[in-house]
């Protein structure tokens, strides 16, 4: 049979990848579509913060294990050390009120000797030989040099650059002292000649110092504690002026070489395949600096052996080859087939998987089980709901009849059962915008949204579907009809609807509104119109989500703040809702630390939006991730995005259970040969004998 | 108007791929009526009409179109009124015939999927037992199969449909064959009991030139209505090809996407027809500069990869409906356009090879004799198109109009896969095996949607490609010389 | 000979310049550039601002047909119309809407799809022609009935069938080969063979029919009686005169998609995970990337033009009666 096969005759005949790392700690990975960006400055979303965390290193990080969320430095020594100034520019007290701050000060110090990752930028360059580089691995003698802290201002100024279109930009000049004034200069400097390379260094920000190599500060309006957590993203990691000068370069932008595709930072891996077609591969960065394993974590993390590797140096792994993989089910296959170390579960693979237990806790099924896998759930930092715009005459306003209508309709869309169909249970039903993990969020009888639910036996009940009815007729529409001309009243639901399984969710969404007498009528659109019915406010139902930069209820409660509307301004405020009590109570609330006061203030925020009911709260979905046996420390963390430096393998392991898994199964071709044969041979027979005959008659 | 609406209780709703299949259908009745005077244009039909494979094809097809004509009668049912004296309003969800036919199956839906004939869910769920202690199990369904008492029976309860359906539809054809006997009497005379035989032996009647395979139009209209009888009997009680995700009757999705395919597959030539003949016809006749403008138009056209320019079409058509939501007052209006529109970019994608065999033949035709005589007696260009050379290339219409169906009921699906075939919200069976494709990677797997869809398409192909092969014989003078094979 | 060409050549000028501005007419007039520039920016905090920005970089903010600013010819030149098309006659791309190189995408994807689409042809003309002689051969006897049943009903299922049942039943129940995925170099072949396989089957239903046709044909014709009459063996008949003869309606009517084969297959491209070009334009089609969108029609169309010109240049070669002038 190798005869037939002589390329696949050790490996393994349907592994996808050549045999080179089968032993080694190489992890297979995926992404699904090309990453975008891979600028820190402009990159702002999760598939690309899967490369970009591992590479570039801002000043903090996410605690690995810890739990609520909570920041420690990384590429800084110690924590910021915030000071408020007045208007003067004096410090205050640390219990200053928050009318009294006009600004706030952030004083970072780096890691000392922290080296950059080897890239040709730190080197001469030999101009000549320029044109014949193809990849960025054709230069010779990559160099490297110390982080400084003029890399993290030289980033905190490319925020402003008119050519980056840095999507933090806008909020940024609310709260970074002078980058608007940035922007305006840069703008004139471009405007003079568009396509030189701009030297930001010689551009001052007024809201950044340097105070030596090791130490710079960061001007802030006003107090914004919420500060800290963007300091975890990459948007302020550190960059190079060398390597911005160095992509310059035209000869290097025509062959696709710039750095918006291949990033230098100082993390634990580095970039050295970066084909969006076909692969991604990042390697160890040989000059990391010392990072080692967390000691402390949660209670449960001992038991789990996660603490195994304490204090050992990280990272574990070589190399992480990520392949392009489109799909869900040939993902899905593949993993089952060990040849992806680790699977989040789609809906529809859901049941061959995991089986929820008698309390509702989802647990492996068996066969699973034996297969050594291990499941890890997680609430998500997300919700997905369905808006109301709120400037529309019907569904929208602050009417008492509008209001009775959303009440009504947010009792009758029954979530619980969206989630068991359309999400196999992997969600948790709303009961304001705060999902679990956030402050602010109330568990148990407390937290429940008393428009839609009853709190009983322990636990919420959706309201009766008379009870809707009776509002409805309170709002003057009894029987889903206009008491007053008698019209049946419809509603228009505006998505973006195009997967295989939106037929499915439309005509749940239909029933749902029929359970009432209302009548649903769809309207599908593409993108493009969808986001400008959005803009110009003529949508009057529709689907949203929101997915949080960071663990703070601010970042959820600001969708719903008036001067953010979608519509006109074009801000986060999906659904146009502004009530002046909700803007003052969320003014408020905002600059808080988290505190019982803010908890009061946040409770009272939740009443009034709970019966506005200007979104059905729809659900938090829950992560479900499942790993391999030989897939060690992972622990679902949903805020850092550089968490595979943690991550260790088995490669033997791996190795023994892939062959045992992939074993082919050879009997059908060789029936179907057997078949090919019995149909063929006595055909022949007959030709061969009618010939013969035919032969004979002639020769007679 | 509005009163005899009122009685009735519904308002009909003209879709324009309603309108254009009535409008089809007119135009085949005519054909038939104005073909029936003439013996040239018999000739071939008979040919046609005499082949076994053809009859039999006939008849699944003609099931076919009865379903999909029935599904473009559309109207909105009225709703209830809350007071007597009030004004009537009616559903903005519009309805066909074939929904009020097949009637609960419409609405019997469970909660997710569940296996063909099944009476449980397809998956485990929390069930609250006896003593309010929640196990995992499977529950059972609230339509399929809830009329049994006792699961196990259900085995015997499907058996004992089976037989009923089959006499049933035994009882059906009987009344098909009666029927048949009578008119046949009433048209030819001779005794009932001798028809019967002529029918049932197919022995050639010596009246009769061109006798008609009567058996096996009779033995596919048996097996057709013994079928169709045990689907009403097993439908009403189970799902007979399962649920899907939301639990709905895959058998009525199937069904319901027959007219769909039906619409794509005679609506696209239909819109295309018009310019292909008449461009090349022209081409042909012409000469000249409209020759070389009508080539270039065909290959302009023709050389923009056709799946492309249909996904532009469709994202164009799709920026139409959304500037003008108003103009659509309820859903299937607006997935109709899209089909309609679906139907017209893929005739534009389609007329061209048409145009090229038309410009053709008219090539050759314009210098014959006749036609050249034509000139002489200075009768006018149009005249001479549609006297003599229309009706002679009539046949390159006919045999590219009945192979071209097939494949684009096809089409359909492959564009639906790409995301610029029909609306999302329309029965098609592009659409269900774009959505069994996920099914396919659980387990177990859920195969029934996949198999539905293959099953109803596959039977419609299959039988429009018969019969088009025939028909392609029958009318294509280079393979005549072959004569009948099959 | 020459001149011929060159004739074509310039004959295909105008064709291009038509199907350059039905295009334009799709993805600029019906999709705005505000549009595009809205869905690439993605969802978070967008301001009017950045989509000025993002038209401006791409040069997209000029009007579309005439410039009333510029004074002079620009009226005319300075316009997306003008800038666009002339830049598409260069062979010049442009960016994807992500910021990639066109070209460089489109050279790098050519090799996958041409290691799917050439085999796929080869073997499908292979198997086709195969299949048709040995119906003809088994003239008369059960195999020919059962094979032209199986070329209807293999001709009634949908390809996407083929491909859905094949991954199933071959990669995931078999553990033959790899699902998805690609490889370059001598690894392809894993990767490359049940794309082909399933691409021939599913070929082969109206392959074998229309060969089948070509070669009854040649069947009837004086020469084959001549053979037969002079006691060659009807084997010999058929693989060696039949065969050859029909061989000048084969390959001119397979030379004509001979250039399309660099375009690659929609369908099994994404089914399988093969990053060729067919790959390439679904995605830019569910991306709205029109760039892209517009660059392989482009591509397509001049491919097309090319195949056109190949068939007639195959005629003269395989049959000397043709001769162009």
């Amino acid at each position: 049979m190798y005869g037939l096969f002589p390329l696949l005759a050790s490996a393994n005949w349907n592994s996808p990848y050549s045999e080179e790392g089968v032993e080694s700690q190489v992890l297979y990975s995926s992404f699904s579509g090309r990453p975008k960006h891979l600028d820190p400055a402009r990159s702002y979303s999760s598939n690309e913060y899967t490369f970009i965390g591992q590479i570039y290193e801002p000043p903090l990080q996410y605690h690995y294990l810890k739990r609520p969320y909570q920041l420690e430095p990384l590429g800084a020594v110690e924590m910021p050390k915030v000071t408020y100034l007045d208007q003067q520019g004096d410090p205050l007290p640390k219990d200053a009120s928050i009318e009294q701050i006009v600004y706030s000060l952030y004083e970072i110090t780096l890691r000392e000797g922290v080296q950059y990752q080897p890239h040709p930028a730190f080197s001469p360059v030999d101009e000549v030989l320029l044109d014949r580089m193809e990849q960025l691995s054709d230069f010779p003698q990559p160099g490297s040099r110390t982080l400084t802290a003029d890399d993290y201002i030289y980033q905190i100024k490319r925020l402003a650059h008119p050519a980056i279109h840095s999507p933090i930009f806008g909020l940024m000049t609310e709260y970074i002292v002078g980058l608007q004034g940035l922007r305006d200069q840069l703008k004139e400097a471009r405007k003079e000649s568009p396509e030189q390379w701009l030297d930001l260094r010689k551009f001052p920000l007024e809201g950044v110092e340097r105070v030596d190599e090791q130490t710079y500060r960061i001007k802030i309006k006003g107090k914004y504690p919420q500060f800290l957590y963007w300091l975890a993203m990459p948007f302020f990691a550190p960059m190079p002026w060398e390597v911005e000068q160095f992509y310059e370069r035209p000869q290097l932008k025509q062959k696709n070489i710039t750095l918006d595709w291949y990033p230098v930072g100082t993390g634990p891996f580095m970039l050295t395949v970066n084909n969006p077609n076909r692969k991604m591969v990042l390697e160890r960065n040989p000059n990391y600096h010392a990072d080692f394993y967390p000691n402390e974590g949660e209670a449960t993390d001992q038991a789990q052996g996660l603490l195994e590797d304490a204090g050992q140096p990280i990272p574990f792994l070589d190399r992480i080859e990520f392949s392009l993989e489109k799909e869900t089910i040939p993902y899905w296959n593949k993993f089952l087939q060990g040849y992806y170390d680790a699977s989040g579960i789609s809906s529809d693979s859901f049941d061959q998987a995991v089986q929820l237990s008698g309390s509702g806790e989802a647990q492996l099924t068996p066969e699973m089980e034996q297969q050594g896998m291990r499941l890890q759930t997680s609430v998500s930092t997300s919700i997905y709901y369905m808006g109301f715009n709120m400037a529309d005459p019907v569904v929208g306003g602050t009417s008492e009849r509008a209001r009775k209508l959303r009440q009504a309709i947010s009792i009758v869309v029954d979530y619980e059962e969206y989630i068991s169909i359309f999400a196999n249970g992997r969600g948790i039903p709303a009961q304001g915008p705060l999902p679990a993990g956030i402050f602010g969020h109330q568990a148990g009888e407390a937290g429940i949204n008393p428009t839609v639910y009853r709190w009983q036996q322990g636990k919420p009940v959706r309201r009766s579907i008379d009870e809707a009815k009776a509002l409805l007729v309170d709002a003057g529409y009894p029987n889903g009809r206009d008491a007053e001309s008698g019209k049946p009243l419809t509603l228009y639901f505006d998505v973006t609807a195009s997967g295989p399984d939106d037929k499915a969710r439309m005509d749940w969404y239909r029933k749902q509104f029929e359970k009432i007498d209302l009548q649903l009528v769809i309207r599908n659109t593409d993108y493009n119109r969808f986001q400008d019915k959005m803009l110009n406010g003529s949508a009057q139902i529709f689907l949203w989500g929101w997915n949080a930069d960071y663990p703070d209820p601010e970042n959820f409660l600001f969708l719903l703040y008036g001067p953010n509307a979608k519509m006109e301004k074009n801000g986060e405020n999906a659904a146009n809702y502004s009530n002046p009590e909700f803007d003052r109570l969320f003014e408020q609330m905002k600059n808080m630390e988290n505190s019982p006061e803010r908890q009061q203030v946040i409770h009272q925020i939740m009443a009034i939006l709970q019966d506005d009911a200007p979104w059905l709260w729809g659900f938090h979905p829950k992560n479900f991730g499942l790993y391999h046996r030989w897939y060690r420390n992972t622990k679902p963390n949903l805020m850092a995005n550089n968490t595979l430096k943690y991550a260790r393998l088995d490669p033997v392991e791996r190795n023994k259970m892939r062959k045992e898994w992939n074993d082919p199964v050879l009997w059908p071709l060789w029936g179907g040969g057997l078949l090919m044969m019995a149909l063929v041979v006595p055909a022949w027979l007959g030709i061969r004998r009618k010939e013969r005959q035919s032969l004979r008659v002639e020769v007679k | 108007m509005s009163a005899l609406y009122a009685l009735v209780g519904a308002k009909p709703l003209f879709l324009w791929t309603d309108l254009l299949i009535w409008l089809l259908v007119a135009v085949i009745l005519f054909g038939v009526s104005y073909t029936r005077k003439r013996p040239h244009l018999l000739a071939p039909w008979h040919r046609v009409a005499r082949s076994r494979l053809a009859m039999g094809s006939l008849v699944v097809l003609l099931v076919y179109v009865v379903i999909g004509l029935l599904d473009s009668i559309h109207y909105r049912p009225a709703l209830e009124q809350s007071e007597p004296g009030d004004e009537i309003h009616y559903a903005v969800e519009a309805r066909t015939v074939l929904d009020w036919l097949v009637g609960d199956l419409r609405e019997a839906s469970e909660k997710s999927y569940s296996a063909p004939m099944a009476t449980h869910l397809y998956s485990r769920e929390n069930v609250e037992g006896e003593q309010g202690v929640t196990q995992r199990d499977y529950p059972r369904l609230k339509y399929g199969g809830n009329h049994l008492q006792d699961p196990q029976q259900r085995s015997g309860d499907i058996t004992q449909s089976l037989l009923l359906g089959s006499v049933q539809g035994l009882l059906l054809w009987s009344l098909i064959v009666l029927m048949l006997v009578l008119w046949l009497r009433y048209r030819k005379g001779g005794s009932p009991l001798q028809r019967i035989v002529t029918l049932l032996r197919g022995h050639a009647d010596v009246s009769e030139k061109q006798p008609l395979p009567w058996p096996t139009i009779l033995w596919v209209t048996a097996l057709v209505s013994v079928l169709l009888m045990m689907a009403i009997q097993l439908g009403v009680k189970y799902h007979i090809l399962g649920t899907d995700k939301v639990g709905q009757d895959v058998f009525y999705q199937a069904v319901k996407s027959i007219r769909t395919g039906l619409v794509i597959g005679t609506l696209t030539t239909l819109i295309m027809l018009p310019f292909a003949v008449m461009l090349g016809i022209m081409a042909g006749y012409f000469r000249g500069w409209i020759d070389d403008l009508i080539q270039y138009t065909y290959t302009t056209l023709n050389s923009i990869p056709g799946v492309l320019l249909i996904a532009a079409a469709i994202l164009m058509i799709q920026v139409y409906i959304d500037n003008n939501a108003l103009l659509f007052e309820t859903t299937e209006e607006r997935s109709d356009l899209r089909l309609l529109f679906l139907c017209i970019i893929l005739g534009v994608t389609s007329w061209t090879g048409l145009c090229r065999l038309l410009r053709g033949e008219t090539l050759k035709l314009r210098e014959m004799d006749y036609i050249t005589a034509s000139h002489a007696f200075g009768v006018s260009h149009l005249r001479i198109i549609t006297r003599h050379i229309l009706p002679n290339v009539m046949h390159v219409v006919l045999i590219s109009v009945v192979l071209d169906f097939s494949g684009l009921v096809l089409a359909e699906a492959v564009l639906s896969y790409v995301g610029v075939g029909v609306d999302p919200t329309m029965h098609s069976w592009g659409n269900m095996i774009n959505g069994a494709r996920l099914e396919m990677a659980r387990e177990p797997v859920v195969w029934w949607t996949l198999l539905a869809s293959f099953l109803f398409m596959f039977v419609l192909v299959l039988a429009a490609n018969l019969f088009s092969d025939v028909v392609r014989e029958a009318f294509d003078p280079r393979v005549q010389s072959r004569g009948e094979r099959f | 000979m020459l001149n011929y060409i060159l004739r074509r050549i310039l004959y295909a000028i105008p064709i291009l310049v038509g199907v350059n501005l039905i295009t334009f007419f799709l993805f600029f007039v019906v999709n705005t550039p505000d549009d595009m520039a809205r869905m690439q920016l993605g969802m978070k905090h967008v301001t009017p601002e950045a989509i000025d920005n993002w038209k401006q970089e791409r040069g997209y903010d000029r009007p579309l047909f005439w410039n009333d600013a510029a004074a002079g010819a620009g009226q005319a030149t300075e316009t997306l119309l003008y800038s666009e098309s002339t830049k598409l006659f260069r062979f010049d791309f442009g960016v994807a809407d992500d910021g990639r190189d066109i070209g460089g995408d489109i050279r790098e994807r050519m090799g996958p799809s041409l290691a799917i689409a050439v085999p796929t042809f080869i073997l499908g003309l292979m198997a086709n022609i195969t299949f048709a002689l040995l119906m003809v051969f088994f003239r008369a006897t059960y195999l020919e009935l059962s094979g032209v049943v199986l070329t209807v009903v293999l001709m009634s299922i949908s390809g996407l069938f083929y491909i859905i049942g094949g991954q199933f039943v071959v990669g995931k129940l078999m553990h033959l080969v790899p699902i998805s995925g690609y490889e370059s170099g001598l690894d392809a072949f894993r990767f490359v063979l049940l794309p082909v396989a399933i691409g021939v089957i599913s070929g082969i239903g109206s392959g074998v029919r229309w060969y089948r046709t070509i070669f009854l044909e040649e069947m009837g014709k004086d020469y084959v009686r001549t053979a037969r009459a002079k006691g060659l063996p009807e084997g010999r008949v058929l693989f060696h005169h039949v065969l050859r003869n029909a061989m000048i309606p084969i390959l001119t009517g397979a030379v004509v998609v001979l250039p399309l084969l660099f375009m690659g297959s929609l369908i099994t491209e994404s089914f399988f995970g093969i990053p060729g070009l067919g790959s390439y334009t679904i995605e830019a089609i569910n991306a709205q990337d029109f760039a892209i969108v517009r660059a392989m029609v482009f591509l397509g169309a001049v491919l097309y033009i090319i195949g056109l010109l190949l068939t007639d240049l195959s005629y003269t070669l395989v049959d000397p009666r043709v001769r162009l002038s």
